[in-house]
């Protein structure tokens, strides 16, 4: 017998995976090769498209057959050959031998089914489990995964529990047959910090218990020095780096694994300029949903997206706004803009807006621009770029001259470091960075005062992050804007922001300048918050939400 | 993320961040590659790439029925002149005959007439339009396809007409109806204004049924409301009925049918335009827009619009082919276009009257199917053309 800390669990030789689309075929994953031992972590790190979900996928075969397939491979787990095995063989080894967490909470349980249905199913069709028996089970998971109080949670439907809570109930389920290997596919993404360094933390202390192996999958360097035993670093379908996580965060040896390493946003925030005019100021701003009950809707309460809200935000600086989802923030930049009704006075380059109709904030609009969060969500995929920047020349200034119009998209076009020549493009020929900057073009090309920058840099990878933050700073400092910059993510917020408030539940938790707030937080929520996102500690009890 | 998302969701990352393995193919129409991609998915589905086919070719042909089917001559060479009977009406006096009225050319004594001065007629394939009778019926009306009769029941009409036999009259090729008329001529006439009025009002309702959809969802709120409420209200109106109703009261023609088909079928696409809209309006383009100041009208126009027509796109044909079958029915029952005009649906109320007629059920059941069919399967392969779950299926 082989010592069994040695023995090779997993053991991936020479995987590939093509995927067909008409005549085309693309190689997703290009020949990777990596094992897991017993109760060992590996993580697979790499940008989005780097093909690392899909290596794990295809070890369970759950790649959209016959659209997929493998030119070459093998996977071995326990010294059976899984990618030879039949569909009804393979089905006994998922959910049982091998599990899977997925990245998105709110999808990835039926809305329709309580917790003890979905986790009781999993326990009958593997090992045949019912009634008490697998009740007293589900409790045991479910304390085991963190939950509070598990036996009265047994009967709630998955939209009564908040996002951590879903992951907790999804990592139970993934635990109800005691598997020998747990893959994670970007489990703590949709999550927020401190919610993800909850989540990090329980994943850990079950993984010793139980003495399982893991398989790691995430974009984000700080996660799997906290997690992992070993890490596989991947690049276009290719793992290009792996070893035990110290060795590869110490010398990292490829290129590419020092690039990514190096590619942390640097602090360099546009200076506070207490002298310079207001651009915007709202003062008590709230935004209030009515929530109405009965069959008169008669409102019986509402909920408050912002509360009281008073920000000013002066010529040349930033203001970070961050918080938690669900904290405001986002509510809080529409409101601004006026996308979005609200009550209190908003004052933008001396006029007070609030309340004007459509047409009265046309003029207005010229100057105040919004970046959303996704790049591929923010720019009709039937437009061309050319036509997605110049719409805003039209609606004010529409008697420009053609000439003069093309002339202004291609400075916008070459101020966010694209190509002019790729303006009649359509927008899905650009990867998400570059989407971005098209983004951002269209919302520099009216020669705006103020940006709100909603999220602009979480739907992006790390080394596209950083260029994104480059590229606003130098915007910032060449046209003398004014940002609003809304982030979760606090090492952006860092990196850009002369002001910070801080915001949970619609109110302001805490503000001042920015490197004053970093450098010393006043209330407990912020340093939770902060250890959180740049430490990834969990808070002590009752600070955070679970 | 990563190749699994890109799969699922291939209109919004077709170029892979690997690459493709093969280089995209050159066409010389420029299409983009999402239109590329959804016509190679219509021709995948063989059957609605061949109905598509078929159902042009007889419609374009159906729109030159009238030099196909037509009692008129194509071209006469008369004394030294050209005359095109199909596209001018002449009068009898033009060719020396001694009425002012409008020459027909199926006469004998005109025939005779332009023969003797050394003319020539050059005549359709089919010598009847769908209101020729034909005066020459072996046997009483509905009379049989002439291939079916027999040397007797020829006899009368080759005796007078001094014939050799049956295989010289002038042929029937699917017999006649109850009142003598061609039956090959008035299906390709009644397959024409059929496709056509299916045609007009399928557009007319879906431009309607989009308008009125897209005000629903893009303005949402009361608006929404009290729309959705009024088109609970109006579809639960027994429509046929009121049809019925208002058809007797009114004289039937094209436009008036048009015009009360339109009142009940606009409804169909309002539904799926408005949920289109209603998803739409929150995308975060269309909130970019708004930021940009962005009127209302031009964001439902230039950007919602392009979404929603997939959806309407899909339904179009079985739009198409039930305005076709409403037109049918009400024919059917008499209550469609005006007496003489050639229509499917009156072709096969003769054929239930006339049982011992079979010819004319079954080509009338023959056509409306064929018809719907191919309708059907060229929907189908629309449908295929624009689920994007198709395109990794191959």
């Amino acid at each position: 017998m082989m010592d069994a800390a040695t023995t090779k669990l997993l053991d991936v030789r020479d995987l590939s995976v093509a995927f067909r689309q008409g005549a085309n075929e693309m190689l997703a994953v290009d020949r990777v090769s990596f094992d897991i031992v017993k109760g060992e972590t590996v993580a697979l790190v790499g940008e989005s498209g780097s093909g690392k979900s899909c290596t794990a996928l295809s070890i369970l075969k759950l790649l959209p057959y016959p659209a997929a397939r493998h030119p070459s491979g093998t996977v071995h787990f326990k010294g059976q050959e899984l990618l030879a095995l039949p569909e009804h063989e393979i089905r006994h080894v998922r959910g049982n031998d091998i599990t899977i967490i997925f990245q998105e909470p709110m999808t990835s349980l039926n809305p329709l089914h309580t917790i003890e249905k979905q986790i009781g199913e999993i326990l009958d069709l593997h090992r045949g489990i019912t009634g008490a028996a697998a009740q007293a089970r589900i409790v045991e998971l479910l304390s085991q995964v963190g939950i509070p109080d598990p036996a009265s949670r047994l009967g709630s439907y998955p939209h009564q529990l908040s996002g951590g809570q879903r992951q907790r109930v999804m990592i139970a389920m993934a635990l109800a047959n005691e598997p020998d290997l747990l893959i994670a596919d970007e489990p703590t993404t949709a999550l927020d910090v401190t919610v993800q360094a909850q989540i990090l933390k329980l994943l850990k202390e079950i993984q010793t218990r139980l003495g399982m192996s893991m398989l790691f999958i995430t974009h984000d360097l700080g996660i799997v020095r906290k997690i992992a035993d070993k890490v596989c670093v991947m690049s276009k379908g290719k793992i290009v780096e792996q070893g035990p996580v110290e060795r590869v965060y110490t010398a990292p040896q490829h290129a590419y694994t020092r690039a990514l390493l190096a590619a942390e946003p640097k602090p360099d925030p546009a200076p506070l300029r207490p002298n310079a005019p207001i651009i915007v100021e709202t003062r008590d701003l709230r935004v209030w949903f009515p929530v109405k009950r009965g069959v008169l809707r008669r409102i019986v309460g509402h909920i408050k997206a912002v509360d009281g809200v008073s920000v000013s935000v002066r010529k040349g600086e930033t203001l970070g706004v961050v918080g938690e989802s669900g904290s405001g923030k986002t509510t809080l930049g529409l409101a601004i803009l006026r996308l979005i009704s609200s009550d209190g006075p908003i004052v933008f380059l001396g006029n007070a807006i609030q309340g004007l109709r459509f047409k009265a904030m046309r003029p207005f609009r010229r100057d105040m621009q919004i970046v959303f969060q996704d790049p591929y969500g923010s720019l009709s995929p039937r437009m061309s770029v050319s036509d997605v920047i110049e719409e805003g020349l039209w609606v004010h200034h529409p008697k420009m001259e053609a000439q003069e119009r093309e002339q202004r998209v291609i400075r916008a076009l070459v101020d966010v470091g694209l190509d002019p020549e790729t303006r009649f493009r359509y927008p899905h020929e650009f990867s998400g960075g570059q989407r971005q900057r098209i983004a951002v073009a269209r919302a520099i090309v009216l020669e705006p005062t103020f940006v709100v920058l909603d999220e602009p840099t979480s739907a992006l990878d790390m080394l596209i992050q950083t260029q994104i933050v480059d590229l606003l700073r130098d915007l910032q400092k060449r046209r003398n804007l004014t940002y609003l910059f809304i982030s979760h993510d606090l090492k952006v917020v860092a990196a850009l922001a002369s002001r910070l408030i801080v915001m949970r539940h619609g109110k302001v938790m805490e503000e001042g300048p920015a490197a004053e707030v970093f450098a010393n937080p006043q209330s407990e929520y912020t340093r939770a918050l902060f250890a959180a996102a740049f430490n990834l500690e969990t808070a002590p009890e009752g600070v955070v939400a679970q | 993320m990563d190749a699994q998302v890109s799969a699922r969701t291939p209109d919004t990352t077709t170029v892979s961040p690997v690459g493709l393995a093969v280089p995209p193919e050159r066409h010389t129409v420029d299409l983009s590659p999402i239109a590329r991609r959804r016509w190679q998915n219509f021709t995948a589905n063989r059957r609605g790439y061949w109905s598509l086919w078929i159902f042009l070719v007889l419609f374009v042909v159906s729109l030159f029925a009238e030099f196909i089917a037509n009692d008129k001559p194509l071209f006469i060479n008369h004394d030294g002149k050209w005359y095109f009977p199909v596209l001018f009406t002449y009068s009898e006096t033009t060719f020396g005959g001694e009425f002012e009225t409008a020459a027909d050319y199926r006469d004998p004594y005109l025939q005779k007439l332009i023969a003797e001065k050394g003319g020539s007629m050059i005549w359709p394939p089919i010598r009847y339009s769908y209101n020729t009778h034909n005066l020459d019926l072996p046997t009483p009306a509905p009379s049989k396809p002439t291939w079916l009769l027999t040397e007797k029941e020829c006899q009368p009409v080759v005796e007078r007409k001094k014939l050799t036999g049956c295989r010289d009259l002038e042929y029937n090729w699917l017999g006649t109806d109850d009142q003598g008329r061609d039956i090959v001529a008035r299906l390709i006439y009644g397959f024409r204004i059929s496709v056509l009025f299916g045609l007009t009002l399928t557009v007319i309702s879906s431009i309607i049924g989009v308008a009125a959809g897209a005000v629903q969802g893009y303005f949402g709120g009361w608006t929404d409301l009290l729309f959705q409420r009024f088109i609970e209200i109006w579809t639960s109106i027994p429509s046929l009925y009121l049809l019925l109703i208002i058809s007797s009261v009114l004289v039937p023609g094209f436009f008036v049918l048009l015009g009360i088909l339109l009142l009940f079928s606009w409804v169909s696409l309002v539904g799926l335009v408005r949920a289109e809209f209603l998803r739409g309006r929150n995308f975060e383009y269309i909130q970019a827009a708004r930021a940009l100041g962005v009127s209302n009208r031009v964001i439902m126009f230039r950007h919602l619009l392009p979404n929603a027509m997939v959806a309407t796109m899909t339904f179009l044909p079985f739009v198409l082919s039930s305005s076709v079958m409403t037109l049918t029915a009400l024919d059917f029952l008499g209550f469609g276009l005006p007496p003489g005009s050639p229509s499917l649906g009156e072709l096969l109320s003769q054929g239930k009257a006339n049982v011992q007629a079979p010819w004319l059920g079954l080509t009338g059941f023959f056509t409306v199917a064929i018809m719907l069919s191919l309708l059907i399967f060229i929907g189908e392969a629309v449908r295929d053309a624009f689920d994007p779950r198709k395109t990794f299926a191959s």
